[in-house]
């Protein structure tokens, strides 16, 4: 069974900051943020054709500055963060806003797309989250599966709990928490999780993976030296509240029960640098998605962690004639863990790689030189995992 | 006559010749003597004197004639008178012989007389001696009668006072001479028993000897006597005509309670041994000499008692089986005790006189299941020295890595010149340590399998020991444990901070790989040869355990490339991490952490290159330090970030894409090196430029903070390409640092080459 060819998009920037529109169910859509400190930075939103194997694309001018982080609202679809740098008198900032799409981008793309790269819409700003007092903004979380009203950003070392009122056009800290103690404290990564009614938050800072529980904003576990170095990324599983994924500078994955933080519960090591990006599957927490330096991006099936550890095993055989890259079947592993695919598309490091909200198949990974490949889950492995 | 007269003899001779003259003329010609028949012979018996006479004449001259006359004339003469004196003295001899005869006849006529009385004599004798007999015959027949009447009487008198008798044996305890007593009379007290007198006899011995039966079962229920004795007790008892089950049992009993009070003393001393340590060689001792040679005893003088009651054979292996089972645990528990891994000949000569002892019960016992399972205790015990064996070598193998790690770790102090040992001589040492060790335990273990040890020739010890026990439970082991250890080195070290010093790692990597090219055949084969493995089990290939000691080897220098690299990594991070790149000043020097980058380095590859060889580098220009470096040197660059707004269209990916690989290959940051010098420190190159470029990707930089970029650039150029094998690599990943830079350069104007040449050059 002959897979479909990856798709590859390339941006003329360098780029960052991908996501998946999350409120988009019916889509296949991905937006991205560039990266330029010379020209006015963009949003590509690209829309995948499922059907065709088309992308049709839309760009959206983001002239406040060079986007290093980007997120989608979960209920409004038209609505999204960044995290952009601004530099003023020789200082470089990040800051944080939301922003809203023009209603025109949806009708406009699908004109001719010379006519829209040359006159890019703007994007509608909303508001800013307003970080002066607390420095760099590495991430914005939208709550999940929220209403699209609370937002957290993690600035140095505080956690900011936002409100948004007034259609967003408004925002308003309603609490916070600040990481004090030795040692490097500025936050790298976070995921709220979204379980336990969203009360609690994970976050990433140096080799540590810290808890927090958002109604009393205190810390509730802390997995010290959770990796060898710095902590890049963490994704939560989506249905087994416990369990959460980091990945990190030394090369590895690991899997935390996190009310078992003494030890991984399991731990990968096939990238061959840092892993920047680590995704769970929203559908089959089995499949997960590693982003690295190593410009590869890998597909692991973890089986035997995930929520539904005994159903539909690979078999080896059927997957070896999906030749849409290279495999590394580690079939021989206890319940079957294995590598599905490495995907070698990329020529640079990649630094993002998500999972399409709308099809639990599909994914896309981006990497700095500003090149998104659209893959999708090996068809026998799909097939083995619904039937 | 005549011929006597004649003989002219000279005197010196003559005598003899007159001799034989005699001889001759008495006839008593001496046989053998060859007589002269030559006539001329004048003393010959064919003499003729006419021949003779004319031979003179023919012969001789005148004088010669009248000497031979005149000496004839003398010879003649002096025969003359010999023979007068032999007349003479012929005469005398024959007139005093005539003397005799007369004489004689006298004599016997006395005798005559004197004969005829004799005969007379004994004529008389004869008929005195016929009279006598005759009067004795009837007096001998009575006499044998009476002897024969006397000895019946005897016997009489035995069996009347039999009774008595046995009372007295009873009372002075004589028994066993009392049932030799009875056992002569009874059967004649069977036989008569119809008579009246003998009846009563034959009830009173009834009696007493019931009672005597009753004594003897008392001294045997006692048991307080001695083995001997008990066994002369069931003896007596059996020729009673005792019931042999129940003398059976009893024996048994008595002889356990004995054997049990021999466990108990060494029990005993099994407790005591734990606190005053005595070896084991005397606890065997003691319980071979007390309790197996009483057990052997016990069977020998049982079988000897019962020998006709065959269906007691398996009461006793009953009997032995449950004791040996006891003094077996004992042994066990005091073998259990032998922890020491130091001397193993006591232990050794300890189960072989355990084991020799046995031996004694297979022979008395043929079917005991005892001998076996001495066997098994020995097997266990040899088993399980083995094990301790394994403990102790990895034990020392953790210490003389303690011990490395210290001597590593003393440089780092004052006495960094001298006096502490370069990594060679650490190697060496450490690997000298291992296997001299693993030679003397191997020396240990092989007691086991000594000639004049009984239980070497056991099929145990001749295969499954060697292959199984020494083979692969202690050489294959302890080498496995040697590249988990190793292993373990790489896993623990990575998350908890890197404990281990970075040298260890080198050091074993090249243990690690010694072993895999020499050691570890030789070892085997050192094992094969001292124990003559036979390969009947499958036993670990050497390749397997080589695969394995390579796999670990690998897994060390990739770790160390790993540590060595994060550690470079760690400076460059920071140094980029810390400074304020925008507002950073014109760059006049190289920054101090690009020196210590090459610094570090440098004593790197010189640690490396004590362990490992050069290897293999690519051929590089000869003007690699020269090299110009332009932010903008790469076409693909100009291509891609050329300032024009380009549309994105996926055409524009393919083309960007190929031209891409027209640049660059893939490069694997951590991945795999060989083991040499060059590809080592590759990696470790490779490592911390990839953290410089990723670094630098996350920061915003100034005019001059690209500019001191491009310094420090330059620098590690002029310096890295000597250590890589590819020296195409560095500038690669270097031009990539300096090209990220400027794209995330604010005023991107770079400096001139010329400018960060000199600057480069001052130092």
């Amino acid at each position: 069974m002959e897979d479909d060819a990856p798709v590859i998009y390339g941006l003329e920037f360098q780029a960052r900051a991908l996501t998946a529109q999350t409120a988009e169910t019916d889509a296949i859509r991905f937006v991205v943020g560039t990266q330029s400190l010379k020209f006015d930075n963009q949003i590509h939103i690209i829309d995948f054709d499922d059907e065709n194997n088309m992308i049709n694309k839309s760009v959206l001018l983001h002239d406040a500055g060079e986007i290093w982080h980007i997120s989608g609202s979960p209920a409004d679809k038209a609505v999204l963060t960044t995290c952009y740098s601004k530099t003023s008198e020789s200082r470089v900032l990040t800051c944080a806003a939301v922003w809203r799409m023009p209603p025109e981008w949806e009708s406009g793309s699908h004109e001719s797309p010379d006519d829209s790269s040359n006159n890019p819409q703007t994007l509608e700003l909303l508001c800013h989250l307003d970080n002066t007092t607390h420095g760099s903004v590495a991430c914005v979380l939208w709550e999940p599966m929220g209403d699209g009203k609370r937002v957290i950003s993690l600035a140095e070392n505080h956690v900011l709990l936002w409100d948004l009122q007034e259609s967003s056009t408004k925002a308003t800290i309603s609490s916070s928490a600040t990481l004090e103690g030795k040692g490097q404290l500025k936050f790298t990564a976070g995921k709220w999780s979204p379980h336990h009614n969203s009360t609690q938050l994970a976050t990433a800072n140096d080799t540590a993976i810290r808890g927090w529980d958002l109604r009393s904003m205190s810390q509730i576990y802390c997995i010290e030296s959770a990796h060898g170095q710095l902590v890049r990324d963490l994704d939560f599983n989506p249905n087994k509240q416990y369990y959460l994924a980091s990945c990190g500078d030394d090369c590895k994955v690991k899997f935390w029960d996190v009310r078992h933080i003494n030890e991984p519960v399991k731990c990968l090591e096939e990238h061959s640098h840092w892993v920047w990006s680590v995704r769970y599957n929203h559908s089959h927490d089995q499949l997960l998605l590693t982003g690295s330096s190593d410009s590869r991006v890998i597909l692991s099936n973890m089986v035997s962690i995930s929520s539904e550890p005994f159903g539909h095993l690979v078999d080896d055989d059927e997957l070896s004639d999906n030749e849409e890259s290279q495999q590394e079947d580690k079939g021989k592993e206890p319940l079957r863990d294995s590598i599905i695919a490495t995907y070698e598309e990329h020529e640079d490091s990649v630094y993002a790689v998500e999972w399409s909200a709308a099809d639990p198949w599909l994914f896309a990974s981006l990497s700095y030189d500003g090149r998104l490949v659209i893959n999708r889950v090996p068809r026998a492995l799909k097939y083995r995992i619904l039937l | 006559m005549s011929s006597a007269t004649t003989p002219p003899d000279s005197d010196p001779t003559g005598r003899r010749q007159v001799h034989s003259m005699l001889k001759l003329y008495y006839g008593m010609n001496e046989e053998g003597k060859v007589e002269s028949l030559d006539p001329c012979d004048i003393n010959g018996p064919h003499f003729d004197p006419e021949v003779y006479l004319n031979k003179l004449r023919k012969e001789c001259s005148l004088g010669e004639l009248m000497d031979h006359e005149s000496c004839t004339v003398k010879q003649i003469r002096s025969l003359d008178s010999d023979m007068q004196t032999l007349v003479y003295e012929n005469y005398n001899k024959f007139i005093s012989a005539t003397d005799t005869i007369r004489k004689m006849k006298n004599d016997f006529k006395k005798m005559e007389d004197e004969m005829d009385c004799l005969s007379a004599n004994m004529a008389a004798i004869t008929e005195f001696s016929a009279h006598i007999s005759g009067t004795l015959q009837d007096q001998h027949a009575q006499i044998t009668k009476l002897s024969g009447v006397h000895t019946l009487l005897r016997k009489l008198q035995f069996l009347f006072e039999l009774p008595a008798r046995l009372n007295k044996c009873l009372e002075l305890q004589a028994y066993a001479q009392a049932v030799s007593a009875h056992r002569r009379a009874r059967c004649v007290l069977q036989q008569y028993s119809h008579m009246p007198s003998f009846r009563g006899i034959q009830d009173d011995c009834h009696v007493i000897m019931e009672q005597l039966a009753q004594q003897l079962r008392q001294k045997f229920r006692d048991g307080g006597s001695s083995a001997k004795d008990l066994s002369e007790c069931v003896e007596l008892l059996l020729q009673l005509d005792e019931p042999a089950e129940e003398l059976c049992d009893k024996f048994l009993s008595h002889a356990q309670s004995r054997l049990e009070a021999d466990l108990q003393g060494l029990e005993a001393e099994l407790i005591d041994s734990l606190v005053t340590d005595t070896d084991i060689l005397e606890f065997i001792d003691r319980g071979c000499n007390e309790f197996v040679s009483n057990l052997c005893l016990v069977i020998a003088s049982y079988q000897e008692l019962f020998i006709n009651h065959p269906q007691e054979g398996e009461l006793l292996h009953v009997f032995v089986d449950t004791l040996a089972a006891r003094y077996f645990s004992l042994v066990e528990r005091r073998i259990q005790e032998e922890k020491g891994v130091g001397d193993n000949s006591l232990l050794v000569r300890a189960l072989d006189r355990f084991h020799r002892r046995l031996q004694a019960i297979s022979k008395l016992l043929p079917g005991s299941a005892v001998p076996s399972q001495g066997t098994e205790i020995v097997v266990r015990a040899a088993r399980e020295r083995i094990k301790q064996y394994l403990s102790a070598l990895q034990t020392f193998y953790h210490d003389s890595l303690t011990d490395v790690r210290q001597a590593l770790a003393a440089p780092r102090g004052a006495t960094s010149k001298d006096a502490t040992p370069s990594l060679p001589e650490l190697l060496t040492s450490l690997s000298n340590f291992i296997l001299n060790q693993l030679k003397s335990v191997l020396a240990s273990v092989h007691l086991f399998t000594a000639k004049d040890i009984t239980f070497s020739n056991k099929p145990y010890f001749k295969g499954e020991f060697c292959s199984q026990g020494v083979r692969e439970g202690l050489v294959v082991s302890f080498i496995k444990f040697i590249c988990q250890s190793s292993r373990q080195y790489c896993e623990s070290a990575g998350d908890r901070g890197g404990s281990t010093p970075p040298a260890l790692l080198l050091l074993l990597s090249r243990l690690c790989l010694d072993y895999e090219t020499s050691t570890i055949s030789y070892i085997l084969t050192l094992t094969d040869e001292q124990f003559l493995v036979q390969h009947h089990t499958p036993v670990t290939p050497v390749t397997a355990l080589c695969a394995e000691a390579r796999e670990a080897a690998q897994k060390l220098l990739n770790h160390y490339v790993k540590v060595q690299g994060l550690i470079i990594s760690q400076m460059l991070r920071k140094s980029v991490e810390t400074r304020d790149w925008v507002n950073t000043i014109e760059p006049r020097n190289v920054r101090a952490v690009m020196k210590r980058v090459v610094e570090d380095t440098t004593s790197i590859d010189v640690q490396v290159g004590l362990l490992y060889e050069e290897g293999v580098r690519k051929a590089h220009s000869s003007d690699s330090s020269k090299r110009t470096f332009s932010v903008y040197s790469s076409s693909r660059q100009q291509i891609r970030y050329a300032p024009s707004y380009t549309p994105s269209a996926p055409m524009d990916t393919s083309l960007l894409s190929n031209i891409h690989k027209l640049f660059s290959e893939r490069i694997d940051i951590f991945s795999p090196v060989e083991f040499n010098k060059v590809s080592v420190l590759t990696g470790i190159i490779k490592i911390s430029l990839k953290t410089f470029l990723e670094c630098v990707r996350l920061r915003t930089f100034g005019r001059y903070g690209l500019q001191q970029i491009q310094v420090d650039c330059h620098y590690l150029q002029m310096y890295l390409w000597r250590f890589v094998s590819d020296e195409n690599l560095v500038h690669f990943l270097l031009d990539e640092i300096v090209g990220s830079a400027a794209h995330r350069c604010l005023d991107p104007s770079p400096m001139e080459q010329s400018v960060i040449e000199v600057i480069c050059e001052r130092g």
